[in-house]
């Protein structure tokens, strides 16, 4: 009792705090290396992963037709363009939008418009060609995007995402 | 909790007692050793009403999963298989399904008996936090059993609640990371049904924990009265068995009827016909509407056109009922002698039910045709903003300002002056 107290009163470094704190660390870090496991298994696993890349065959989608194909457990809208929806797209680039960006920046070749089909609000599939701007709208909360897949009306905050794409070839485009 | 009172009438009794009082626990907590305040109403029985649900829910939800398979291949052919195939397969997932909104029905009931009758007010702030903290786990365990059937509403509800945490996205990455980590893949898929299933069997056990120290939480100042006075003597109070026993049984009788009802005359009045189509994560359904117990919280994350402000407004709308206890100035608990707070209660509850009702309906539907018209979004935006200031306006100002009626001394002296005025 006496030492504890003029210790204590003394309010100097001992070897006593020095243990404590010492031994506090070392059974911290061991608690958070024991729990990341337990976290880090939510995260997506390796078969999940490896399951990252599809090709599509494009020759078979006509002009004015959008495909959905599945990638990721998520659908990958393949819009091919008309002309006409190509020149209304870049005329809209200075249009006023939410989340500015260049059409020429959305779609690497201007006939092929590739985006991921998930409505940036909560998740939704825009429906296909409806809305106020002739391109997505998604029924869940009212977004509308444009013919380049650009919010421009609604709750959405970011354009439909492009995914990583590369063309292999003319009819060839590898998705992720 | 427990009662030094208890007096053991067998001799096996009293041997057991002496190594684990737990008698006497029982005794002081549901039996004849508590005693509460004699003049209970019937809006004090949905506290035991939310326990036999929960039970009821527990011992209906284990015997379901003992044919249930939570696989996205299984999952919502299991289910079909539960109502085609098991013997009362159907009686038991239509219990359970109905169950649930049952649960729900009671614990707002409960909730709102709370408010009303200043049941939160000091020195029970810890047993109402406990009372919070039960339905947030409620409303986690509700939405994760909603996805276990796979179907198109499990589905898309799935997604559109899990998105949400998306958006705390306060550094490039961090949102999807946050999803990835929910979901265990780039969408709600397999591992986000397991991991459901996992928890939905679990957190009801929690709850159980947490329904045990609101009950401790609950014996310590006793339970509150629709006169919201402490109860003193003994002339105030009678023990809660045989009297509440009675009391909640008879209740008990009465609730099950309806449950019955709901389970047997229309099974599925509560739910969505899309989720008896598996689900596609091709195709989102026309209209996607979460059960009817989240709507009014629906319509508030509608109300807000950012979506991360919409967020926060939804998680804020239920975790200022935290904070009541101190918005709530006033020093009498019972709304019964406030009239304008009564006045604003109704006025709230009202408004909330009115948020419930635009939850069902989309953003732009014109709902009140006078001027250009008043649609959902208008409608579920002034309503948001009434929600919000009955807490941060109305409660403080009306608590600490109004006029309130005579507050009787004692319960028994209430008692005797009703009977005189006959």
């Amino acid at each position: 009792m006496t030492t504890n107290d003029r210790i204590e009163h003394e309010e100097e470094v001992t070897r006593r705090n020095f243990l404590y704190v010492a031994t506090g660390v070392v059974g911290a870090v061991g608690v958070a290396s024991a729990a990341w496991p337990l976290v880090d298994q939510m995260n997506p696993s390796a078969d999940v992963l490896a399951l990252s890349s599809v090709e599509v065959d494009l020759s078979a989608i006509p002009k004015g037709q959008t495909v959905k194909i599945l990638w990721r457990g998520k659908p990958v809208f393949i819009r091919h363009r008309t002309a006409d929806e190509i020149t209304r797209a870049v005329s809209e680039n200075t249009a006023d939008l939410k989340d500015p960006e260049n059409d020429e920046l959305r779609a690497e070749r201007p006939e092929w418009l590739i985006m991921i089909g998930v409505c940036t609000h909560l998740g939704c599939v825009p429906l296909d060609q409806r809305g106020d701007f002739g391109g997505w709208f998604c029924p869940c909360h009212g977004s509308h995007y444009d013919i380049s897949g650009r919010i421009r009306k609604g709750p959405a905050p970011r354009n439909l995402e492009v995914p990583k794409y590369a063309f292999l070839n003319d009819t060839t485009v590898k998705i992720g | 909790m427990g009662s030094s009172s208890y007096e053991p009438k067998s001799k096996a009794a009293k041997w057991f007692e002496e190594r684990l009082p737990i008698l006497g626990l029982i005794h002081g907590t549901l039996g004849a050793g508590y005693n509460a305040p004699r003049n209970l109403n019937y809006w004090w029985n949905f506290g035991s009403l939310a326990g036999f649900m929960l039970v009821v829910q527990i011992v209906t939800g284990i015997i379901l999963v003992m044919h249930y398979t939570p696989h996205v291949d299984m999952a919502f052919r299991s289910v079909e298989h539960i109502m085609r195939d098991v013997n009362y397969g159907w009686l038991l997932r239509y219990s359970h399904a109905n169950g649930a909104s049952m649960f729900f029905v009671v614990v707002y009931i409960h909730i709102l008996r709370g408010m009303y009758f200043g049941s939160y007010k000091s020195p029970c702030e810890v047993l109402w936090f406990l009372g919070l903290v039960i339905y947030l786990l409620m409303m986690a365990t509700g939405f994760m059993g909603y996805v276990l059937p796979w179907g198109q509403m499990s589905f898309w509800g799935a997604t559109v609640i899990t998105n949400l945490f998306g958006a705390f996205d306060f550094y490039d990455g961090m949102g999807e990371s946050i999803l990835h980590l929910l979901w265990g893949g780039f969408s709600v898929d397999n591992p986000t049904l397991q991991r459901f299933f996992s928890l939905h069997f679990l957190l009801p056990f929690v709850l159980v924990g947490v329904v045990i120290l609101h009950i401790w939480a609950l014996h310590l100042p006793g339970s509150n009265n629709p006169l919201g006075i402490d109860a003193k003597g003994p002339g105030d109070k009678i023990p809660f068995h045989p009297y509440y026993t009675a009391k909640d049984a008879f209740g008990l009788s009465f609730f099950i009827v309806i449950f019955a009802a709901f389970i047997f005359y229309m099974p599925n009045i509560m739910g969505h016909p899309d989720n008896y189509i598996e689900a596609n994560p091709m195709v989102t359904p026309a209209h996607i509407v979460p059960e009817w117990y989240y709507l009014p919280f629906y319509t508030i994350l509608k109300a807000l056109p950012d979506k991360l402000l919409g967020v926060i407004a939804m998680f804020a709308s239920i975790l200022i009922f935290f904070v009541l206890p101190w918005l709530d100035g006033s020093k009498i608990r019972s709304a019964k002698f406030r009239p304008a707070t009564a006045f604003f209660f109704w006025l709230f509850l009202v408004n909330a039910l009115f948020l419930g009702y635009l939850g069902t309906k989309s953003p732009d539907e014109i709902l009140i045709n006078i001027g250009g018209g008043l649609d959902a979004l208008t409608l579920g935006r002034i309503s948001t903003v009434f929600y919000f200031s009955y807490f941060f306006v109305i409660v403080p100002l009306v608590s600490r300002m109004e006029t309130t009626k005579p507050v009787p001394t004692s319960i028994a002296q209430s008692v005797l002056d009703a009977r005189k005025e006959g």
